[in-house]
């Protein structure tokens, strides 16, 4: 059963498959930094985090979907952008960490970052027909190295529900809120 | 959207005048219960459309818009190159001529009913549909070229369909001036072996009965029976298309400062038409259309051959191919003149009318056939251009039902294995690799594609020949 639009935090570590538990749960305050994200628990729709808090939702759009992360850090938020991506296709508990994908990208400013970023991991899903389930993020500037952890795609398993064509520059904003959190959001076209 | 922010010269025309930056006016055309539930973005980027340089009339909306990402999903807007015209990749959209194309099967829905689930069987096993999916094929380098350079064509020569396909497809099946070198290596790997597949999202593949005539004499030339059988074919140009659209969108973002033109929103990112960037965007987007059209006589060999096994007189001819999200240069009237625009179709048909040279000889009479999708349970429509329709929009009509509900909404009220029974409880077969896009794409999330068709006709884009209705549906 494909729960509904979700506000979920995946911060286990790398390695382990029970680290993704289902998109319901408790919520649990998280310290920033890499480390937080790197531990984790879900949150279920019902419950607002605020930007300073890991998460990540999907927002209406006329005939495609938007994807949102919010993070203590810009990498964070970045994280669960690409998080919100993989849940447009599946749900991101039900992808196993068993292969490691190396992403980098640049761009001149933030927020084409991010649209590259994503456009980055559709890349990587369409052309190794894999989905990933997490992903780490680091930011020097302009430039991102990442990391993405996922599984060949199993349609009897993962059910996938759309592909993703590509990130557009709809909605598009990285930026930082009064709490201190970062949000990053575009739209992607389905 | 309220019809008060607008002129109303016409029961089906809402017009905007031009204000601030806008060089041409904003037309939707629609009938006023469409045009209230269109959201108020779509005027705002109708608007912004309007403000581009070198635009040519009025930027247009179809009675199926919808909010897209930079021009609106439903939108046409031409523009000339001597102008200091532009073309913009959000204007073509990520699927880069996704389409239509119908063919007639000969067979009555009476002989279709009793085998329904084997024939959806043996379809959803022969096209692969939905994401993760891989085709039969595998293209080198060679062929990926001759593919992008070809089209159709390139399908036809290895054995994918009939020479009288070609005819039946826009551009006869090959769109001139493809540049396969403006198309990046990772757009070309992301093709590789994406020939012959559906997609998913609002593709799809039905077997539909023809269930009402509304124009007997088109209806005829057509090859249109009613209480027979036609296949409906849903699909783009894949990853490749995809790709190239993200790219483009990128590169023009980026290059729009330099070029001097000022957006009101980045994401109407777009190049002077003459610019080397305005070029290899053009050449790129026309070798993705060649992949379109080639990916669709590939579904198109795929699908007869089922037919074939069983129905072994069925030929499915193709009545016609077309394109929705394209940028073409084409010839116009514009007063008293005759100019070459580019014309920016997205979400939207190319609909010439009676007399058009680039129409085959057997349709010339009557107009292009004008193939208006539905959404798994509502009704498709077969339609014909118009002579009017060059005045009202450049020859264009709307391309589907367009969606009322966005996917986030349909998901919180339907359930897709539920739909998929309501559905078979109305004698739909439907096949699908997922019940949550089922979900997403219910029919009830989609606007009366009757209602749509019927502002169309009444605007003059098209005239109603034939409703469809359907009986199977593969969707991606």
């Amino acid at each position: 059963m494909w729960p509904r639009m979700t506000l979920t935090r995946i911060n286990s570590p790398p390695g382990s498959r029970a680290q993704y538990p289902p998109i319901v749960g408790r919520r649990r305050a998280m310290a920033p930094g890499m480390a937080a994200r790197l531990s984790g628990v879900t949150a279920s729709m019902d419950e607002q985090a605020s930007e300073a808090e890991n998460g990540w939702e999907h927002f209406p759009h006329g005939a495609d979907i938007g994807v949102r992360g919010n993070g203590a850090s810009r990498e964070a938020a970045f994280e669960q952008a690409a998080l919100a991506l993989t849940a447009v296709v599946t749900d991101p508990a039900r992808v196993a960490a068993r292969e490691q994908v190396a992403i980098s990208c640049t761009a001149p400013d933030e927020e084409l970052l991010l649209v590259e970023w994503l456009n980055a991991i559709v890349f990587e899903m369409a052309t190794r027909k894999m989905l990933f389930g997490r992903y780490l993020v680091r930011l020097d500037g302009n430039r991102l190295e990442a990391e993405a952890w996922g599984e060949p795609i199993d349609r009897a398993r993962h059910r996938p529900a759309a592909e993703v064509k590509g990130a557009t520059l709809t909605a598009l904003k990285v930026a930082r809120g009064p709490a201190g959190g970062w949000l990053a959001q575009c739209v992607v076209d389905v | 959207m309220d019809p008060a922010r607008f002129e109303h010269p016409a029961e089906f025309e809402w017009h905007v005048r031009p204000t601030g930056a806008m060089r041409v006016p904003a037309i939707i055309y629609a009938d006023e219960a469409l045009l209230r539930g269109m959201e108020d973005k779509v005027l705002e980027q109708l608007t912004n459309v309007a403000t581009l340089p070198g635009i040519v009339g009025a930027s247009y909306a179809m009675p199926d818009a919808h909010w897209g990402y930079g021009f609106p999903i439903g939108g046409v807007a031409a523009f000339d190159a001597e102008e200091g015209g532009v073309v913009s990749a959000g204007g073509v959209g990520f699927d880069i001529s996704c389409g239509v194309r119908a063919l007639l099967t000969g067979v009555a829905k009476a002989a279709v009913e009793p085998i329904k689930e084997r024939l959806a069987d043996a379809l959803y096993a022969s096209v692969p549909v939905g994401l993760g999916s891989t085709g039969r094929l595998k293209l080198d380098a060679a062929e990926m070229d001759a593919m992008l350079t070809q089209g159709a064509g390139w399908a036809l020569a290895r054995g994918y369909g009939v020479a009288a396909d070609l005819e039946r497809i826009e551009e006869r099946g090959t769109m001139a001036g493809a540049r396969v070198d403006a198309v990046s290596e990772r757009a070309k790997r992301r093709q590789r072996d994406e020939m012959g597949t559906l997609g998913s999202g609002n593709h799809y593949l039905e077997v539909q009965e023809v269930a009402e005539i509304f124009d007997r004499a088109v209806a005829a030339v057509f090859g249109l029976k009613e209480g027979e059988v036609v296949v409906s074919i849903h699909c783009g140009s894949r990853g490749l298309g995809h790709q190239i659209g993200t790219e483009y969108l990128r590169d023009m973002a980026i290059a729009a400062a330099d070029f001097g033109i000022a957006l009101p929103d980045r994401e109407l990112a777009c190049a002077p038409i003459a610019s080397e960037l305005g070029q290899r965007y053009l050449g790129a987007m026309r070798a993705a259309i060649n992949c379109a059209l080639a990916n669709r006589q590939i579904i198109g060999h795929y699908t007869r051959q089922v037919f074939r096994h069983f129905f072994a007189e069925s030929a499915l001819a193709l009545l016609f191919d077309v394109s929705h999200n394209t940028c073409k240069l084409e010839e116009h009237a514009v007063g008293r003149t005759r100019r070459q625009l580019f014309i920016h179709r997205k979400g939207a048909t190319r609909a010439f009318g009676p007399g058009h040279p680039d129409l085959p000889d057997e349709l010339r009479s009557v107009g292009q056939p004008v193939l208006i999708g539905g959404s798994m349970g509502s009704a498709s429509y077969i339609l014909v251009g118009t002579t009017e329709s060059e005045r009202r929009a450049f020859s264009s009509a709307c391309h589907g039902a367009g969606r009322s509900m966005s996917r986030h909404a349909a998901l919180r009220r339907w359930n897709g294995h539920a739909v998929t029974a309501e559905l078979a409880a109305r004698g739909i077969v439907l096949r699908s690799p997922s019940a949550r896009g089922v979900a997403e794409e219910a029919p009830g999330a989609y606007k009366d594609s009757g209602a749509v068709v019927d502002a169309a006709e009444q605007a003059g884009l098209a005239r109603k020949v034939a409703r469809l209705e359907p009986l199977v549906c593969i969707k991606g």
